[in-house]
C-alpha cells in the first residue's frame, strides 16, 4: 500500500492518530495507551500485515521520550513508522514482544538505555549493562559520568 | 615456595548452587569461550544434556557508539561504524554514507558507485570465508580454517593496497569514496576471481560432502519462516527458513537492481540450510564482482559536498544487506553538524535473540553447530 492509502487506513481503524509529514515512510503517532490494541490490528489486518518489527528505538527530547517503532511487511512489502510519546518522569508503555518476539529484546536495551518500563514484559532487566545501572540511563541527554565517560 | 591450590582436593560439590532440585543445572559458556567468535557469555540452564533455556549476556565489548556518535560530525562518525560489525565494515561505512547522503540529496557518481558495491561483495566474502572457517573449527575440523584464510588473506591485500587498512577501512565517506583505486586493482582482483574458482570445490570436498559434518548439522536448530519474521532474524538465517529478506533485491541501493544475481534460498530451516545459503551467496557475490570489474566507469570518485555536512531537520533511515543481515541505520536531524539521536539496527542483535528459540530440547553438544551458523560477531551484537 502506499502511504496515501495507509493513512486512510490507519485514520479508520484509530481515529485519534496523527500524521506526521515529510519523511521518505508514514509516521503515525498514537498514544501509548492506544498502542496495544493498534499493533495487534497491524499485525492481525490482512490488508496491514506488518509482521517484520525491523527497528525498536527510543529518542529522548529532554521534555519527553519518544518510542519509536519501524514495521515491516514482508507480504505487501510496505514499511510505516509509529510513534508514542512518554512522560520523561514516568515512562511506562506496553510490551509487544509476544506480537513481535523481537522486541523482547530490543525493549530491554531501551529499558536499560532511557529508563523506559515495559508494562506486561516477560523479563525486562538489564541486558548490555553490568549489575548496578539500574536507574542511570545512559543514552538520555542528561546523563553524566565523570569516570567511564570521556567528552569529545 | 610453591603451593598447591586446594581446587583439586576440595571434597565439597563443584557447584552447589547449580543444582534446582529437579535435576536443572546451570553453566556458563564464556565470556571468554574460543567458540563464541568474542566476548559472549551465555548461561545456559540444563537437564542432563538436554537445554532448556539459553540466556545470553551483553556488553563486555559495548563501546557506546550510539552516544559518541550524538558528538561527532557526519564526516567523523562513519570511522567509528567500522568497528561496531569489523567483518564487514565496508558495508557498515556503505549505510552511514548512503544514510547521510538521503539527507544531503547528493547524487553518487557512477564510479564511485561502481567501487562502492565491488567493495561490498569482495566483503561479503571475506566474511563468509572467516564464517566457513570457524565454523568449522567449532566443529573440530581445524584445516579449514587455513583454507579460509587463504583466499581471505588475498582480498585483505587487495582492500589494504586501495584502503590503506585490511580490517576496518573506513573507505566510503558520504558522497562517494575516499581515493581513487588502486591502479593494479582490476589486476589483483582478477587474480583473486581465478585463485578462488580453483579453490572453491575443495570447501565442499573437505567439509560439505562429509558425513560427519552433514549428521551433525541436519535436522538441528529448525528455525520456521513465521518464527524467523516473528524473531527479526534477516540476511542468512532467515533466508535459510526460506524467508526472502535480501535487502539488496526487496529496497535496492547503488546499482544493485541492475545487476544480475540471485537471492539464495533454503527451506529446510536447519543449521545445514543456513550453511549452505552462505556458500552460495559467495558464489552469486562473485557473479556480481564478474559483471563489474571490467565495466568500472571513468569520472569523479567523490561528489562535490562541502567541508562541513549540515543534513536538514528531519528523520533518515537507511538499510543495507551485510554479510550478516540488514542493517540499518537511523538518524534523527536537528539541523546541526552532528546527529541528535542515532541508532544502529544490527543484524547480530536480532539474530542472537532467536538462539534460545532454537537450542531449546536440542543437545549441548549441537549448541555449538547452531550458534555457528548465526554468524554471530559480537561488536556488532554489544555496538
Amino acid at each position: 500500500m502506499l502511504n496515501e492509502e495507509l493513512k486512510n487506513k490507519i485514520t479508520g481503524l484509530l481515529p485519534t492518530a496523527t500524521f506526521e509529514e515529510g519523511g521518505e515512510w508514514l509516521n503515525v503517532i498514537v498514544e501509548p495507551k492506544d498502542w496495544l490494541p493498534f499493533a495487534r490490528q497491524l499485525r492481525n489486518d490482512s490488508s496491514l500485515f506488518f509482521d517484520y518489527l525491523f527497528c525498536l528505538t527510543c529518542a529522548d527530547w529532554k521534555t519527553h521520550l519518544t518510542m519509536v517503532y519501524h514495521l515491516s511487511s514482508t507480504t505487501h512489502r510496505h514499511n510505516i513508522v509509529i510513534k508514542a510519546k512518554l512522560d520523561r518522569n514516568k515512562p511506562e508503555i506496553e510490551t509487544v514482544s509476544h506480537i513481535w518476539r523481537t522486541a523482547e529484546f530490543h525493549e530491554r536495551e531501551v529499558y536499560e538505555m532511557f529508563g523506559v518500563h515495559f508494562l506486561n514484559h516477560p523479563d525486562l532487566r538489564l541486558l548490555i549493562l553490568p549489575d548496578g545501572w539500574e536507574g542511570k540511563n545512559p543514552l538520555r541527554k542528561d546523563f553524566e559520568d565523570p569516570v567511564n565517560m570521556i567528552k569529545l | 615456595m610453591y603451593r598447591e591450590t586446594s581446587i583439586l582436593n576440595d571434597s565439597s560439590p563443584v557447584s552447589p548452587a547449580g543444582d534446582d532440585g529437579a535435576g536443572n543445572i546451570t553453566i556458563n559458556v564464556g565470556p571468554q569461550h574460543p567458540a563464541t567468535h568474542g566476548v559472549l557469555h551465555l548461561v545456559i540452564t540444563l537437564n542432563g544434556e538436554t537445554i532448556k533455556k539459553v540466556e545470553p549476556h551483553l556488553g563486555y565489548i559495548h563501546r557506546s557508539i550510539e552516544k559518541m556518535c550524538e558528538s561527532l560530525t557526519y564526516r567523523q562518525f562513519i570511522y567509528v561504524t567500522s568497528r561496531m560489525d569489523y567483518l564487514s565494515s565496508h558495508i557498515n561505512n556503505h549505510a552511514c554514507a548512503l544514510c547521510v547522503e538521503k539527507g544531503l540529496q547528493v547524487e553518487v557518481p557512477p564510479r564511485a558507485q561502481v567501487i562502492r558495491v565491488l567493495m561490498d561483495e569482495l566483503t561479503r566474502i571475506a566474511s563468509h570465508e572467516l564464517w566457513w572457517g570457524a565454523m568449522a573449527m567449532d566443529l573440530g575440523a581445524f584445516t579449514p580454517f587455513f583454507h579460509a584464510f587463504r583466499e581471505r588473506e588475498s582480498i585483505n591485500d587487495i582492500m589494504e593496497e586501495t584502503c590503506g587498512a585490511r580490517l576496518t577501512m573506513n573507505y566510503m565517506v558520504p558522497g562517494g569514496v575516499m581515493q581513487d583505486l588502486h591502479p593494479d586493482f582490476q589486476k589483483r582482483v582478477k587474480e583473486f576471481l581465478h585463485l578462488y574458482k580453483r579453490k572453491i570445490h575443495e570447501y565442499d570436498e573437505l567439509i560439505t560432502g562429509n558425513i560427519i559434518f552433514q549428521n551433525r548439522m541436519k535436522g538441528i536448530g529448525y528455525l520456521s519462516p513465521e518464527d524467523a519474521i516473528s524473531y527479526g532474524c534477516s540476511g542468512p538465517v532467515a533466508r535459510g527458513s526460506g524467508v526472502s529478506s535480501d535487502i539488496r533485491k526487496i529496497y535496492p541501493y547503488e546499482i544493485y537492481n541492475k545487476l544480475e544475481f540471485d537471492e539464495v534460498l533454503e527451506t529446510a530451516g536447519d543449521s545445514f540450510a543456513r550453511y549452505m545459503i552462505r556458500l552460495r551467496e559467495m558464489q552469486q557475490s562473485i557473479r556480481i564482482i564478474e559483471q563489474l570489474i571490467d565495466n568500472i566507469p571513468d569520472g569523479d570518485f567523490q561528489a562535490k559536498t562541502k567541508a562541513v555536512l549540515k543534513l536538514p531537520k528531519g528523520e533518515f533511515y537507511q538499510r543495507v544487506e551485510t554479510a550478516r543481515g540488514e542493517l540499518g541505520v537511523y538518524i534523527v536531524s536537528e539541523g546541526g553538524t552532528t546527529p541528535y539521536r542515532i541508532k544502529f539496527r544490527s543484524p547480530g542483535f536480532s539474530n542472537l535473540s532467536v538462539l534460545d528459540h532454537i537450542a531449546r530440547g536440542s543437545k549441548l553438544g549441537d549448541l555449538v553447530a547452531m550458534m555457528g551458523t548465526l554468524d554471530l560477531v559480537i561488536p556488532d551484537i554489544d555496538r
